[in-house]
């Protein structure tokens, strides 16, 4: 068989730091997407300050008509453009320098690009002009400028276009590895990335006859038809990122103190399961909808049996796990929770890590399942507590992972020195406890029953009036200062990222490595038969706690409300 | 390890007792959520409604019309309030940007709560019991609902209607 050689070599550089061959054209793909992810986040935290400073009654300072403006630039932003570009930059570089392998169609990556910036530049175009006040969700019959459709469709094909590259990447490294598996990382990026196809092909199904509604072709879109596709794309969404995030835990987790998950098969188990069963999340924004039988909701909405949140919770065994025995195998073996004194909490991305999974965890998860449960959701549905539900497990989770690792992407995607190093080991504390304070009070408001996407909760020129519990003041005041303390952090990060990779020193080798990179530890003594990481299992515990205890609260406070079937 | 290819018989590795454990209690705890839900609509008294007709603006328009125009009492601040007897269909109506009829119920009776929209997806929330329930044009859903506490609610919009959204409101009186 005829093979034409080909000179791929003169595309590489070796790293100094980790030894990775890194494909340079798979490299400058990657710097375009997150660079544009980074801008769609400052677009989004800028607004996130006027929102908190509107909905915040006290300073309530945006115009009715800008509220939702902003509002409609902030969930775009920060939930779909931010992150998704962050993944798309991930997915490059994942699939070819993790794995020492080339870009398949370096053409391709750059054709997605360029398509998927030209529709978050025509969406934000959109909706900045005053011709798309349809928020996040655009639920049809509400109508925005055809551009805005057209800039979603774009979009989403530009970032379908990168993920098929991506797939295109791990054939040919399989190809020339006959016969290995892929690390862990790469992995979970594989997960994400499949979850990505389905979701966006269901992005393509509803924005496409709602492009055509809105140019006058099709007369009329079923407003239950658009929920149910919408969401096909909205939560399903957001499982891309839970599958990226848990990578990048692992990842941290080696590269902040070596460690590496005690068991890869269950790992990635957990992974596959998130495949087979995360995708049916649309259910949960249709619990209290017409049109859908309450079989088809308790089925969907838990995930198949909860199979997506078993998996969740695997992950949250190991990971930390993966980072105790590490320690343990140092020598910190006193008592259950040595380890994680000793840990490194001066290293930013360690910090971040922690954080990142505790929100998720804590706050995310468990709110998230009560929200997402077909009964309790009737004293939840569209009011705060569903944003403080993805406060938590996207801002808190997704959003602190990523930019936890970018401390480590700076150095080692785009080769310059970290700017204001001394500042870093504040950002995720700052941010995390923000986003914390934000997610639990507005938890807490959306429980007193204040609606979300709401510009004024005194109902100024309604007919009537009404006046929510005294107490939800105090929460507004701690919303406020949580969301401050939250943009502050970001904003400093983002300074950090900005200065670095525009006007940063370059990074010439090993010695200019700001942020450590642990060594492995010491290989374990063989086999043992007794509990791998008890402080772990401790955590988990108290875990399952508070998640059956929130869960017992909410349907006590559901038993005391109307009769209602 | 995360970026490298994982040992070679990874397959094979025995999983530790701690790990084996807490996947064990997981997975209960994921299978007896699920089994809840279905508990609670077997045993317990809020379970969201799955009574659904279809219908047109036009057509739920004029079934509101002829209810308020059969049991209306009064009005107030422009929005006509009607009392229907207890055990009855009851209809409201949401649109850009207000509810119709406010209703005055009695504790302690069921009323076949019938809602729509004439526009666009509006949502309705009762406050303070903090009850939601999502309102789309061309759907009429039927809340079987039985107030157990008497005074004044409030019913709010929660989902963005437009730019008058916030002053969507309206009301439903429980008498004692």
């Amino acid at each position: 068989m005829a093979v034409a050689v080909h000179d791929w070599e003169k595309f590489f550089r070796t790293c100094d730091v980790t030894g990775f061959k890194v494909d340079l054209r798979a490299e400058k793909i990657a710097r375009l997407n997150a660079v544009v992810a980074v801008v769609a986040f400052l677009i989004a935290i800028i607004a996130a300050l006027l929102l908190v400073l509107t909905r915040w009654q006290m300073f309530h300072i945006l115009p009715v008509d800008w509220y939702y403006r902003v509002l409609t630039l902030h969930g775009l932003n920060g939930l779909v453009f931010w992150i998704i570009f962050f993944e798309l930059a991930a997915l490059v570089f994942g699939s070819t320098a993790f794995l020492n392998t080339r870009i398949s169609s370096p053409t391709a990556g750059w054709l997605g690009s360029v398509l998927a910036i030209i529709g978050w530049l025509m969406v934000n175009y959109t909706i900045f002009t005053g011709n798309a006040d349809v928020l996040m969700t655009s639920y049809a019959p509400l109508k925005a400028h055809p551009l805005f459709y057209l800039g979603m469709i774009l979009f989403a094909v530009g970032a379908l276009v990168i993920v098929m590259v991506f797939f295109a990447n791990l054939m040919i490294w399989r190809r020339e590895n006959p016969g290995q598996s892929l690390p862990l990382f790469v992995y979970g990026l594989l997960a994400a990335a499949i979850i990505a196809v389905v979701t966006i092909a269901s992005g393509a199904i509803i924005y496409i006859p709602t492009l055509l509604w809105s140019v006058g072709i099709i007369s009329d879109i079923d407003a239950a038809v658009y929920r149910l596709v919408w969401w096909g794309l909205g939560h399903p969404s957001q499982q891309i990122n839970v599958s990226a995030h848990v990578a990048v835990w692992y990842l941290l987790a080696f590269l902040t103190v070596g460690g590496t998950s005690i068991n890869e098969k269950v790992s990635r188990f957990a992974f596959v399961l998130y495949i087979l069963a995360i995708n049916v999340a649309s259910a949960h924004h249709l619990l209290v909808d017409p049109a859908v039988s309450p079989v088809w909701k308790v089925w969907n909405t838990s995930y198949v049996m909860y199979l997506a949140v078993f998996a969740s919770m695997i992950h949250a065994f190991a990971v930390p796990s993966a980072i105790e025995v590490a320690q343990r195998r140092r020598g910190y073996t006193k008592g259950l929770f040595e380890w994680l004194k000793a840990a490194p909490w001066g290293n930013p991305a360690f910090s971040g890590l922690i954080l990142s999974m505790i929100i998720f965890g804590f706050i995310g998860g468990i709110t998230g399942v009560v929200n997402g449960m077909e009964q309790t959701n009737i004293i939840a549905h569209n009011t705060l507590s569903v944003p403080g539900h993805f406060k938590g497990a996207v801002v808190g989770g997704t959003v602190l992972a990523f930019m936890s690792v970018t401390y480590y992407l700076i150095p080692l995607l785009f080769r310059k020195k970290i700017a204001f190093y001394g500042l870093a080991k504040f950002v995720p504390w700052l941010f995390g406890i923000g986003i914390a304070i934000t997610a639990v009070s507005l938890y807490i408001l959306g429980a007193f029953g204040i609606p979300r996407r709401h510009w004024d909760i005194t109902f100024s020129g309604g007919p009537f009036t009404f006046t929510f519990n005294p107490v939800v003041d105090f929460f507004w005041a701690l919303f406020g200062v949580g969301g401050i303390l939250a943009v502050i952090g970001a904003l400093i990060w983002i300074l950090q990222v900005v200065v670095s990779v525009f006007f940063g020193q370059p990074f010439r080798g090993p010695q200019d490595l700001q942020i450590p990179i642990a060594e492995p530890p010491p290989p374990s003594e063989g086999e043992h038969n007794g509990f791998a990481a008890p402080g772990t299992f401790v955590l988990v515990l108290l875990f399952i706690t508070a998640f059956i205890i929130f869960v017992a609260l909410n349907y006590g406070w559901l038993a005391a409300m109307w009769e209602v079937k | 390890m995360a970026i490298l290819p994982p040992r070679e018989d990874w397959p094979f590795q025995k999983i530790a007792r701690d790990e084996k454990i807490w996947m064990g209690i997981a997975f209960c705890v994921s299978i007896f959520l699920f089994l809840w839900m279905i508990i609670w609509h077997v045993y317990a008294k809020q379970n969201p409604s799955f009574v659904t007709y279809k219908t047109t603006p036009e057509e739920f328009y004029q079934l509101t019309k002829a209810f308020i125009e059969k049991y209306k009492v009064g009005e107030e601040n422009g929005i006509p309030v009607v009392k229907p007897p207890p055990g009855s269909d009851v209809f409201m109506i949401g649109m850009q940007f207000r509810w119709e009829p406010v209703l005055i119920l009695k504790k302690g009776e069921e009323y076949r709560l019938h809602i729509s929209s004439l526009d666009v997806v509006h949502g309705i929330s009762i406050q303070p019991v903090n009850m939601n329930f999502m309102v789309l044009p061309k759907y009429d859903y039927v809340l079987t609902i039985r107030p157990t506490s008497s005074g004044e609610f409030a019913v709010i919009c929660n989902e963005f209607c437009g730019i008058g959204h916030h002053m969507m409101i309206g009301k439903i009186i429980v008498e004692e």
